[in-house]
């Protein structure tokens, strides 16, 4: 996993040796919790398989693969832009809104017979919209960002199902029906597209000024401040980020279900923040990775397939995710 | 006229100001926070070349004035003329451009960077490829190193967190930053306040080294001993009102005392 600081340091094993050598530093290691807070996603995601593979063959069978990774594909998406909120200290609730949002509006679009390319620009223009209405009202109106995004998310799914009047879309183009089933082996275009959004979010936040302003917002705002950064434009960037983000989902989402639907996906915004918990970004602020929202993302489709697989009841995957979720919260207190 | 000068940051070189000219000029700034009034009409002169010390008991309004200058708070009234211009500062971005930087108080450090990062924080350097940045870490990490060394205080190495330091090592950094840009007016504010013998010795020395390679350099600080050492021109604060100057070789300890406590009228 990076760290901030692209270097890692000694654990903070509470007694030194005078000379550590590798086997102790790493035995020290092992002892530190931290280091395993920091690792908590990564393990819990191979435990998972382990487990699930052992009382189920199939599961990492080449097709249920591939199906896994599709399925977390926009969750890696949303979990990405919820994690550059996160690292500013803020949190985005209207994320999976905005993508139902998204949706809608590029059912519209596609309806009114604008094409493809231009459904999409509207799609990902009016879920930009939100997230720059968000980091607006939260930097220049100086509301909580819990308040301003929970305003957001009932106002962008209210407007959605305004805009559809309630009704889904079908929407039958085959290139969205390509993009959804088709791919490179056994990776479909939506991982691929996802894992590229991963690879450019980490460049952004470890090998660019904006990234290191990201981290500064999150760590110290009056540090920040007084270094010069403007934490309000850090801020209303890392909601436009995540509002595009959202609006790229809801891409992928109309392409999966073949309609642009006003439904809740409240499941959607709950798992982003989950990922992005489970991949050990701190709550509040200031120290996050891109890899780590990833993993918890790919642990939390592993984990609702596996149970799915092994036939546990629907009703039981809620409450699955959650002690997860609550078990990797707990770690993240041991995290150096 | 710089120490180690890790930045394209703009210096600006051919400044006509000669030591001992006018270079921060405070006309009758007044701010108020509710109904705190922590200035009350400050005036005072910051010369070029030299040391000028800012003293006055807890709460007398001198870090307020230090966050005036350097573009953290904008005053109610009156106004800042930093080289023969009357300042607009409306961030402290506009204050570190024209060149000014400040060790604040609550040091500004962010805990969860590197010390490296911290020192290059919104000074970043960085590579371009096409329309594109990138931080060029490796040479961040190098020149902080440098940086760091000419202080010569006990600092772990530059990838270490902040968090991971200790009081006194946070302090060096931050002076470590203020020192190491073109600037042209660094403010230090406390700087030696969490030290120990040794690294306030290295400060110190820091400091006179700034005042002679040209910097102007607005100290503020308790220990009388150190500001007679140093300073050049000591201003008293008290409640919120600069109540006094003194060229430090016309005055005694006795008298700034005086001064401070009201003992004695300007
Ligand atoms: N942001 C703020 N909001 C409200 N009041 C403030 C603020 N900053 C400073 N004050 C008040 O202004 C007055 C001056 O504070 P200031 O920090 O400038 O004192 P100081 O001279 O630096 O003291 P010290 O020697 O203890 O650092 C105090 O009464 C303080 O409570
Ligand atoms: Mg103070």
């Amino acid at each position: 996993m990076a760290t901030a600081t692209g270097a890692h340091q000694p654990a903070s094993a509470p007694k030194r040796t005078a000379t550590p050598s590798a086997q102790n530093a790493w035995a020290a290691r092992l002892k530190d919790l931290g280091f395993w807070a920091e690792w908590a996603a990564a393990i819990g995601l191979v435990l998972l398989v382990i487990v699930f593979q052992a009382l189920n063959s199939t599961f990492l069978s080449t097709g249920n693969i591939e199906s896994m990774l599709v399925a977390a594909a926009i969750l890696i998406i949303l979990a990405v832009g919820q994690t550059f909120v996160i690292t500013t200290a803020g949190i985005d609730l209207s994320i999976a809104s905005t993508m139902t949002l998204g949706a809608v509006a590029f059912g519209q679009a596609y309806a009114h017979g604008w094409g493809l390319v231009a459904s999409a620009l509207v799609a990902i223009a009016a879920a930009g919209v939100v997230g720059v209405l968000n980091g607006t009202l939260i930097a220049k109106g100086k509301i909580t960002d819990f308040i301003v995004t929970l305003g957001t998310l009932s106002a962008a799914s209210g407007l959605a199902l305004i805009l559809a009047s309630g009704k889904p879309v079908t929407i039958i183009d085959s290139f969205l029906l390509q993009l959804s089933v088709g791919g490179i082996w056994i990776f479909g275009w939506p991982v691929i597209i996802a894992a590229v959004v991963a690879v450019a979010a980490h460049v952004v936040l470890f090998h660019t000024r904006f990234g290191t302003h990201v981290l500064a917002t999150g760590g110290s705002p009056d540090a920040a401040t007084a270094m010069g950064i403007s934490t309000g434009r850090i801020k209303i960037a890392v909601y436009t980020i995540a509002g595009v983000l959202a609006g790229l989902g809801s891409i992928l989402l109309v392409a999966r279900i073949g309609a642009a639907e006003p439904a809740a996906n409240t499941a959607f915004l709950l798992n982003s923040v989950a990922a992005v918990v489970l991949g050990g970004v701190s709550l509040f602020g200031g120290r996050g990775t891109i890899t780590g929202p990833v993993i918890g993302a790919l642990l939390l489709t592993a984990l609702v397939n596996g149970l799915t697989l092994l036939g546990v009841s629907q009703f039981y995957q809620p409450l699955a995710v959650g002690i997860v979720v609550v078990l990797a919260a707990l770690m993240t207190r041991f995290q150096r | 006229m710089t120490s180690p000068e890790p930045t394209a940051t703009t210096l600006q070189t051919g400044s006509p100001l000669q030591t001992g000219d006018v270079l921060v000029d405070v006309e009758d700034v007044s701010l108020s926070f509710g109904s705190v009034r922590a200035l009350v009409d400050v005036s005072l002169t910051i010369r070029q070349g030299e040391i000028t010390a800012l003293v006055g008991d807890n709460g007398a309004g001198k870090s307020t004035l230090v966050r005036c200058i350097s573009g953290i708070h904008r005053p109610d009234s009156g106004h800042i003329v930093f080289d023969g211009t009357k300042t607009d500062f409306h961030s402290p971005e506009d204050a570190r451009g024209a060149g000014i930087e400040t060790v604040h108080q609550n040091l500004a450090l962010v805990e969860d960077l590197t010390v490296w990062q911290n020192l290059f924080l919104n000074r970043e350097l960085v590579r371009r490829f096409g329309p594109i940045a990138f931080l060029d870490r490796k040479r961040m990490q190098q020149r902080a190193t440098e940086m760091v060394s000419t202080l010569a205080v006990n600092v772990p190495a530059v990838s270490s967190r902040v968090r991971r330091l200790s009081g006194g090592q946070r302090q060096a950094v931050s002076i470590c930053r203020a020192a190491g840009f073109s600037s042209r007016l660094v403010i230090m504010d406390e700087p030696t306040a969490a030290l120990g013998v040794q690294e306030t010795a290295k400060v110190e020395e820091l400091i006179l080294r700034l005042r002679d390679e040209g910097h102007a350099v607005l100290l503020i600080s308790h220990n009388f001993a150190q500001v007679m050492r140093l300073s050049d021109h000591v201003w008293v604060m008290r409640a919120g009102r600069c109540v006094g100057g003194r060229r430090t070789a016309d005055t005694t300890g006795e008298e700034i005392v005086a001064l401070i406590t009201g003992a004695q009228a300007a």
